[in-house]
């Protein structure tokens, strides 16, 4: 009955994904293909997994968890079961005093069991002027620890203006989600210098130029 | 309303030409070999099946009558809004404006057609949303480029909603001796307008020599452009037996509606010019986006409409 539900809710979410922003993957580096990966992505709105998990093919998709904070996702029932349940997602514990486990051991964890993963490394929705903030530090730490998971850089375009932070009803604009080449920790890469080469990938993808 | 059996007619001559084109189109490829992958041939080709996919979506429609085609135009006008704004929106400042023109002003413009309110839907949008649209988006209380965007929303408005809605307008024209059969009207306008579009294509791909316009638009020539808006029109007067018109009527507005049309994809071009894109969106393959579609229609719909309405009085 769970799944069924989830089912009839993620076709619905879907639906009004591609009404609201009609989204469209350009694949820029990589290919719409099985193979494990960590897709990193910028990070302005809550909607912001659910149009790359739109654009995902199903069978991608259902191998797919976004990695979503644990104080966001459990606060109501429906959220609990939408995120649980329809997204499947790896819920960490922003606030490192109310810890039990630790955030990248999780998201290692879902790679070990077959998974891709969804990451947003500036760790908050971006709500500001800055076009894209600086990272912390999981990204580098869970490339560290599984180094042979592809990192895919996505850029998620203009739905920070579908629906800015604060608004309820969302305005219905096209969206792309523009995937590019894949990158790995290299040997004897610092942390900051990996940082640096992925949060520059992404501004790469951002500056190739929206819709057309 | 069933269509009249005029248009039962006119679909069967689209369906042959849809036929005689995919057919071309068949041979070009199997010419430019498996691997000779001319782009201009992958257009037509991309180009011709979504074809088929609006002529039938339409005939859909208008098989369903009022509603059908009320109801195709409203989304129509939904998707053009979209990517219209996406242009142009940028300011959190104009979010309630936005969706105000979005989830007020659209479904009202399309019910007050439902209802045949012409009074109130030929000024709504000019008049009500004009200002109070404003009103909405100086109660957030930013100023920055705000004329820019308020003209900017206002226009997306005009094209996308207001003028797209003169289509589905004209079932309400009842001309005396024309009963039942005003979604010819729309068939006439549809396929003139489209035709004159596809003329000009074929024109300009074939005899195309001197540009018309090579700052806006590269593709169009004056070869194109007078050999389509012609044909268009010669079109038009072949099709008078579906419509009130007089075959010298229908010729001068068929050319009225294919000069209307070529004018709306001129002005349209500009606007993608200024925004620095190619087309308005993706999602009619080897078209482009709705308004790409719809450029030349909403140019001439309203005009159309007005020019029936008035010479042909309805009762």
């Amino acid at each position: 009955m769970a799944s069924f539900f989830a089912g009839v809710l993620a076709a619905l979410i879907e639906f009004l994904a591609r009404i609201i922003t009609a989204v469209r993957a350009i694949w820029d580096g990589v290919g719409p293909i099985q193979a494990q990966r960590i897709y990193f992505a910028n990070h302005t709105s809550n909607g912001d997994f659910v149009l790359i998990w739109t654009v995902l093919p199903p069978s991608l998709r259902r191998r797919t968890r976004p990695v979503a904070a644990a104080d966001y996702w459990l606060s109501s029932g429906l959220k609990r079961f939408v995120g649980r349940e329809v997204f499947d997602a790896v819920l960490i514990e922003r606030d490192p005093t109310h810890r039990q486990t630790d955030p990248v051991s999780q998201m290692a964890a879902a790679l070990d069991g077959g998974s891709s993963l969804i990451l947003f490394p500036e760790g908050t929705r971006n709500t500001g002027e800055e076009h894209l903030l600086p990272f912390k530090t999981g990204l580098y730490h869970l490339a560290r620890h599984r180094p042979a998971v592809d990192l895919v850089p996505v850029w998620i375009e203009n739905l920070n203006r579908v629906m800015p932070k604060g608004e309820v009803i969302p305005i219905p604009l096209l969206c792309t989600v523009r995937f590019g080449e894949a990158m790995r920790l290299s040997d004897g890469e610092t942390r900051d210098d990996f940082l640096a080469r992925c949060r520059a990938a992404l501004l790469i993808l951002s500056e190739k130029g929206p819709v057309t | 309303m069933s269509p009249p059996v005029e248009f039962w007619q006119l679909l069967a001559g689209v369906l042959a030409v849809l036929i005689f084109a995919s057919l071309i189109a068949g041979i070009l490829s199997r010419r430019a070999g498996p691997d000779g992958a001319d782009p201009v041939i992958e257009n037509l080709v991309a180009r011709i099946r979504s074809w088929w996919a609006m002529v039938a979506l339409l005939t859909l429609a208008m098989v369903f009558g009022r509603a059908g085609v009320v109801g195709l135009f409203a989304l129509l006008s939904f998707a053009a809004l979209r990517e219209f704004l996406t242009l142009t929106a940028k300011s959190r400042g104009d979010h309630y404006a936005l969706v105000g023109a979005f989830f007020v002003v659209l479904p009202m413009q399309y019910y007050l057609i439902w209802i045949d309110w012409y009074g109130l839907y030929s000024i709504f949008i000019p008049v009500y949303a004009f200002l109070f649209l404003p009103i909405v988006a100086v109660l957030r209380g930013n100023v920055e480029n705000f004329l820019t965007r308020v003209s900017e929303t206002q226009w997306a408005l005009m094209i996308c909603v207001f003028a797209a809605s003169h289509v589905p307008a004209l079932l309400s024209l009842r001309i005396p001796g024309f009963e039942g059969k005003s979604i010819l009207l729309i068939a006439f306008l549809v396929v003139v307008v489209q035709g004159s579009d596809v003329l000009q294509y074929v024109f300009g791909k074939l005899f195309g020599r001197r540009k018309i316009a090579p700052v806006l638009s590269p593709s169009k020539t004056w070869e194109g452009f007078l050999g389509g808006v012609l044909s268009a029109s010669l079109l038009g007067a072949a099709l008078w037996w579906m419509t009130p018109f007089a075959p010298w009527q229908a010729f001068v507005i068929a050319l009225l509606i294919a000069v209307m049309g070529f004018f709306g994809g001129l002005v349209m071009s500009a606007i993608k010019r200024d925004k620095g894109v190619k087309d308005w969106g993706h999602l009619i393959a080897g078209h482009g986006g709705f308004v790409d579609r719809l450029d030349s229609v909403v140019f001439s719909a309203p005009i159309f409409f007005h020019v029936v309405r008035y010479f042909w009085p309805p009762v």
